[in-house]
């Protein structure tokens, strides 16, 4: 994809109007995410019901544009989902940014692979691949109630 | 060779970039090559390679001439008083590290100060922070003000009786500022403080004379001088490595090894044990003519054009804010635009073939000292001209468009 389409795509629409920005009201889990190379800043905020459901998923912070619009994306897609769902959704994404050529998931519908697959452009730059990844790792701990900031520089 | 033409030197200019010309503004990290380094490199393991300093064969003694040969370039061009105070590294932190550790070794203990300041790189503050920790030494840190000068008077305050060593950087790689080291040494000399000095972007770009500086130590690095990667020069006084314990152990650096006793070469070979980058100390010698070709008087006088240019420019593109305005600035810029992140600016100009850094640089004292996680930054090297700059301007505009 052509860098240039790629920051346009997903500046105009995330970047800017960032989706699920901010606290969610009853949210039960919270996680914090810093990339120190950047500087990038991500807060998680999660709101997981009875049934492991997540029934909102916001998030706050700071950094460059790549971060952002892929917590934007993240939030919007993992919404809704049980955490089950929810941690193949990350792990799929994750894969995929990493190593794999394609986004697979049956819990997706193709709309959403679509705009999934936006955040793939940055593979050809593997410095900034923490950028797009931070806000999804910051999930995770959240979703397993862990305490420690999750720092890029530490995690794969 | 007018310096206008510098450019066809170096090989790398003849290639595209993402289908643009490649306007390489990043020398600051690392100079691109001419081809004399390139070619000395190619001969040398092609028809003369051999180890230094050890088999007395031809390809041994040539090699070992050729090596010490270097040595003596290196200790002209810096003005040391003696090739023995030359001594080959792989980098400038490797330099720094030596004294640090060999240093700290022997006159550092519990409660001792060192003195840094706040435009460190972290390759002259990490290895101090080793002395924190292992020895309980305390690190002061001299500040800057706004413009990114070190304030002099507050540096010589921090100098107390505690005090074991002042270490300083000659130029930084963040505001271009142009440290005055030797009054810096003067200050520290009067209170029989020894300085050491990372002169790791200073030596591409300014005059460097170390007996004139009268420091203690001076590092740098050969690959910012347009010389291969892997090599790396510690000047230090003879005095002090005669007195400093070595650093890293084995072959070379020993005259005589028995089952209960070692005795150590002297120096510079003490501090050379192992085999060295021979191929790139040899080829760094072209580094060296290279520059000497050209004339420091005319890469300054070039190198200021060019930054003066530059920094004409982009004060006038809105939103671009330039970081520092020292007194002496080298043609290191760094900066930010209002609403960008640092990190999506340089991927953003890469696309358009220019090369620039975006990051902390290092140095994230100085950036917290700034209030600023990141920036970007374009640095000039001899082979830049004013098209280079139009060029950068143009892709800063390009960008920008991306984010109205």
């Amino acid at each position: 994809m052509d860098l240039k389409q790629l920051y346009q795509d997903i500046i105009l629409d995330h970047g800017k109007s960032p989706r699920n920005f901010g606290k969610c009201a009853g949210y039960n889990s919270e996680a914090k995410g810093y990339n120190p190379l950047c500087g990038d800043l991500v807060q998680v905020y999660l709101k997981l019901n009875d049934k492991k459901k997540v029934e909102d998923l916001t998030f706050e912070g700071s950094g460059c544009a790549i971060s952002m619009a892929s917590a934007s994306i993240m939030t919007d897609l993992v919404k809704g989902k049980s955490c089950e769902v929810a941690k193949k959704i990350i792990n799929a994404f994750l894969k995929m940014i990493k190593s794999s050529s394609e986004m697979k998931s049956n819990d997706l519908d193709n709309d959403q692979i679509t705009k999934i697959m936006s955040l793939s452009g940055v593979k050809q730059f593997p410095m900034r691949i923490k950028c797009a990844t931070l806000s999804w790792h910051t999930l995770i701990s959240a979703m397993e109630g862990k305490k420690e900031e999750v720092n890029t520089e530490v995690i794969d | 060779m007018k310096i206008e033409n510098i450019k066809s030197q170096f090989p790398i200019f003849s290639q595209k970039i993402n289908g643009k010309p490649l306007v390489y503004l990043d020398s600051s990290n690392s100079s691109q090559k001419p081809i004399s380094v390139i070619k000395r490199l190619n001969d040398f393991y092609k028809n003369e390679f051999s180890n230094i300093g050890r088999s007395i064969h031809s390809l041994a003694v040539n090699a070992t001439n050729k090596f010490e040969e270097t040595r003596m370039s290196v200790k002209n061009f810096i003005n040391a008083k003696s090739i023995d105070e030359i001594i080959f590294t792989k980098n400038a932190t490797e330099s720094m590290n030596l004294v640090a550790t060999t240093f700290g070794q022997q006159n550092i203990e519990k409660g001792d100060e060192i003195l840094v300041t706040e435009l460190e790189h972290h390759s002259n503050y990490v290895p101090w922070h080793f002395l924190r920790e292992r020895k309980g030494a305390i690190i002061k840190f001299a500040p800057i003000n706004e413009d990114g000068d070190i304030i002099t008077d507050e540096l010589k305050k921090l100098i107390t009786s505690k005090t074991k060593i002042v270490a300083v950087t000659h130029l930084s790689n963040v505001t271009g500022t142009i440290v005055p080291i030797k009054e810096i040494v003067e200050i520290a000399h009067k209170k029989n403080v020894p300085v050491l000095v990372d002169g790791c972007q200073a030596v591409p770009h300014i005059k460097v004379d170390v007996t004139d500086l009268d420091c203690d130590f001076y590092a740098f690095s050969g690959h910012k001088v347009y010389g291969p990667t892997g090599v790396g020069v510690l000047y230090a006084k003879k005095k002090w490595l005669e007195k400093l314990p070595p650093y890293i152990g084995g072959g070379a650096m020993i005259s005589e090894v028995k089952k209960d006793k070692i005795v150590y070469t002297s120096p510079p070979e003490k501090y050379e044990s192992g085999t060295m980058p021979t191929a790139e100390v040899i080829a760094f010698r072209e580094s060296i003519k290279f520059m000497e070709s050209i004339g420091m008087d005319n890469l300054i006088k070039h190198e200021d054009k060019i930054k003066n240019y530059a920094l004409e420019k982009l004060r006038k593109i809105n939103s671009v804010k330039i970081i520092g305005n020292p007194k002496n600035k080298a043609g290191v810029i760094a900066f930010t635009i209002q609403g960008i992140h640092p990190h999506d600016i340089a991927t953003i100009l890469d696309d358009d073939g220019v090369a620039i850094r975006a990051g902390h640089h290092c140095c994230q004292i100085l950036h917290e000292k700034l209030n600023l996680t990141a920036t970007a930054r374009a640095s000039i090297g001899v082979y830049n001209n004013k098209d280079d700059i139009d060029m950068l301007c143009k892709a800063i505009n390009n960008c920008k468009k991306i984010f109205d």
